[in-house]
């Protein structure tokens, strides 16, 4: 009874299944799905090198640094970083009193109440605090940027597939919408106040270009500024801000990888001795 | 306690005659994983994801005590203790990586354990309760897994959350009041974040007890072995000290090295990218994804895009999930061949090799986007998932002819060495 029960069960879900596969092909085959501009035009990150690439890459400290500057010159107007601490800078190579400095000259003030009258003042920040943010809640960043909040950049290497790659392919990518999106989708000119970028997911981001020119940053090194010069350091320090213990973490691995392959050999030796005398 | 000629505990220590008298936990040990326990002499490393099993949630439960020291389950600051575990916690990084994709592995090692079931008929008599309970496990770890994945707080933990209970929405009548009550609120929020913190550490323990029934229903009848023959005497076993306990070293070797090669040099490869953008209720994510373990019942669930007369589509699909699992409790009883073992079953292990190329399949659609392409494989693969437990099994052993068995377990094991290559079937009995 039980299994008839069961059978019965097991012949509708594969018989309906059956029928939805087959109405389902039958509707993709006599009407089939149009493809969005985004399924045709979106394009995944380009191909970039990376020193941190690999098991056994690493940062490359002078790009780190390269890259804090335009973050420092170009994307803290708008973008916070509030889960990176001045004191972490050091471990980009910078000395603490350097880092004491930086924080000090840092143009957005870390908020704090004044000791006396308990008002909401501001403050020079010091190595122990976060990246202040740039706008006072999300409320002030929207209005301040055509409705659009930028994000925190403390994990966005993180948080898109090939994420270095990807800010890389976004910073570099801005163009004019192609000719054929619009001759194929009329409706989906990009709207006034947006800019076309192919590899961002939708299309048409809020951001303009922020890596406009060459030589927008002055780097200290001599390295030449151009943009995809910027972009490749900008990806590489934001790469450092959301897995900054990447280092740490490759050789830590190789260490234990080495240390398993030895007690794995011993355990393997010592399971064939144990065995020898039985036939299995 | 499994055989009559298991060997017998004798302390040799003082402390422990001391003790044994008095609560013989000692030799609870030793009748359990120690020389007590006789186990077929001629298992292969698919008999190693047990205790690789229990590896893993030792694993879990040892790191998960410790973040838990560091992390703050409420909504505005559950994704920056997350944070701070991973920047500014002595080695919290390791912690977090090894609890991450410590639970892949787990499931990693339990599909495989449930599998080598499925294919040397473990779940059979008279085994059916070891499978029940095993059952229960893996219930138990789909439970915890979610609610695990659930902490961050990220983009992907709120949305799976809201998706995940929202199955319950889909049960008339009732199940907007339960949706509500199993998230404490309308939407996902601090009372759920809360709720699920407490029973995901809760879980594990219930776990750990369930495992300790799983072994105890185990030593009743004994492993399983694969000839699926009965043990027939003291020739065919080995005591589970010194000879699997080795083995299992082996094994947690292989496993460890594998799980180290993830956690420290693709710690992130199955984990979505979402989860590192904090929750947010205003914003959907384009995709909506389980973490890999749930692609498939999820594929099965999206393949319902039909109502069937007055049922919706969203209805049938969580029923259809949620039959794909409990299906399996009845397993036993749908499959009644006499013949455990896959191997001397050649209908059986034709449509078995079906079935896992199958479950892959679904559970690569389950990962992927909606779309129509998808949809219609998915809906393929779930027609077969199901007739495949629910129809193929019991027909499969009403018509299939099985090769003969080995008389016993030795014989099968001397016929391998003296034809090397042959199947020990094809050998005649001595």
């Amino acid at each position: 009874m039980l299994r008839a029960i069961l059978i019965a069960i097991g012949v509708f879900f594969s018989g309906f299944m059956l029928y939805s596969f087959g109405a389902s092909t039958y509707a993709y085959l006599t009407d089939p799905p149009a493809k969005t501009a985004e399924e045709e035009f979106h394009l995944h990150p380009k191909e970039v090198e990376f020193s941190f690439n690999g098991p056994l890459g690493h940062y490359d400290r002078q790009q780190l640094q390269r890259g804090f500057q335009v973050f420092k010159e170009v994307c803290s107007a708008c973008h916070s970083l509030k889960f990176v601490a001045f004191r972490d800078l050091e471990q980009l190579g910078y000395s603490e009193p350097e880092v004491k400095a930086i924080a000090k000259q840092w143009s957005i003030k870390t908020p704090d109440v004044d000791p006396k009258t308990g008002e909401p003042s501001t403050r020079d920040p010091v190595p122990a605090d976060h990246f202040p943010k740039p706008f006072a809640n999300n409320v002030a960043a929207a209005a301040a940027n055509n409705n659009a909040i930028p994000p925190d950049l403390s994990l966005m290497a993180k948080a898109r597939h090939d994420g270095p790659a990807y800010i890389h392919s976004l910073l570099t990518g801005y163009q004019a919408q192609p000719a054929d999106l619009l001759k194929k989708f009329p409706d989906v000119k990009t709207p006034e106040g947006l800019h076309y970028n192919p590899y961002f997911a939708n299309l048409n981001l809020a951001m303009p270009p922020p890596l406009s020119s060459e030589g927008q940053v002055t780097y200290s090194d001599g390295t030449k500024a151009t943009v995809d010069q910027m972009a490749t350091d900008v990806s590489a320090f934001l790469m450092w801000t959301a897995e900054p213990k990447l280092e740490n973490r490759k050789s830590t691995g190789l260490a234990v990888i080495f240390f398993l392959l030895i007690a794995t050999g011993l355990a393997y030796m010592s399971y064939r001795s144990i065995w020898a005398d039985k036939k299995h | 306690m499994s055989f009559p000629w298991a060997a017998h505990y004798t302390p040799k220590a003082p402390l422990m005659k001391w003790i044994d008298e008095r609560l013989p936990l000692p030799r609870l040990v030793y009748n359990s994983i120690g020389a007590g326990y006789p186990v077929p002499r001629n298992l292969n490393y698919m008999w190693n994801f047990g205790v690789l099993s229990g590896l893993a949630l030792v694993i879990q439960i040892v790191t998960g005590i410790i973040m838990a020291m560091h992390y703050a389950a409420n909504e505005l600051v559950a994704f920056g203790t997350v944070e701070h575990v991973m920047r500014d916690v002595n080695s919290g990084w390791l912690l977090r990586y090894a609890h991450a994709n410590g639970a892949s592995f787990f499931f990693i090692v339990v599909y495989l354990h449930i599998f080598r079931g499925l294919f040397y008929g473990s779940y059979k008599a008279p085994r059916e309760m070891v499978w029940l309970l095993g059952l229960v496990i893996y219930l138990l770890m789909m439970a915890t897994a979610f609610m695990g994945y659930v902490l961050p707080w990220g983009q992907m933990s709120y949305w799976g959350a809201k998706v995940i209970t929202g199955l319950f929405g889909a049960i008339p009548v009732v199940g907007e009041p339960i949706q509500t009550w199993l998230l404490g609120g309308f939407a996902p929020g601090n009372a759920s974040l809360n709720r699920f913190f407490s029973l995901h550490y809760l879980l594990p323990f219930v776990i750990a007890g369930v495992i300790i029934l799983h072994i105890w229903a185990l030593h009743i009848p004994g492993s399983n072995n694969p000839t699926g023959v009965d043990v027939k005497g003291p020739q065919d076993t080995v005591p589970f000290h010194p000879y699997y306990t080795a083995k299992d070293g082996f094994g947690a070797g292989i496993f460890l090295i594998l799980f180290c090669l993830l956690l420290f040099f693709a710690p992130n490869y199955l984990g979505h990218p979402d989860n590192y953008i904090e929750a947010n209720p205003l914003s959907t994510p384009a995709h909506i994804v389980p973490e890999w373990y749930f692609w498939p019942f999820y594929a099965i669930l999206r393949a319902f895009t039909f109502d069937f007369f007055f049922v919706p589509a969203k209805l049938l699909g969580v029923l259809a999930m949620f039959s794909a699992i409990l299906l399996l409790f009845f397993l036993p009883w749908l499959d009644n061949s006499p013949v455990r073992s896959g191997k001397f079953r050649p209908i059986f292990k034709q449509f078995f090799i079906v079935l896992c190329v199958d479950v892959v399949i679904l559970g690569w659609c389950g990962g992927a986007p909606a779309t129509a392409g998808y949809v219609m494989i998915s809906q393929f693969a779930a027609a077969y998932y199901f007739a495949h437990f629910l129809i193929i099994l019991p027909l499969i052993a009403m018509f299939e002819k099985p090769l003969p068995l080995p008389n016993s377990i030795t014989e099968a094991v001397l016929a391998k060495h003296n034809l090397q290559g042959e199947e020990p079937a094809a050998v005649p009995a001595e």
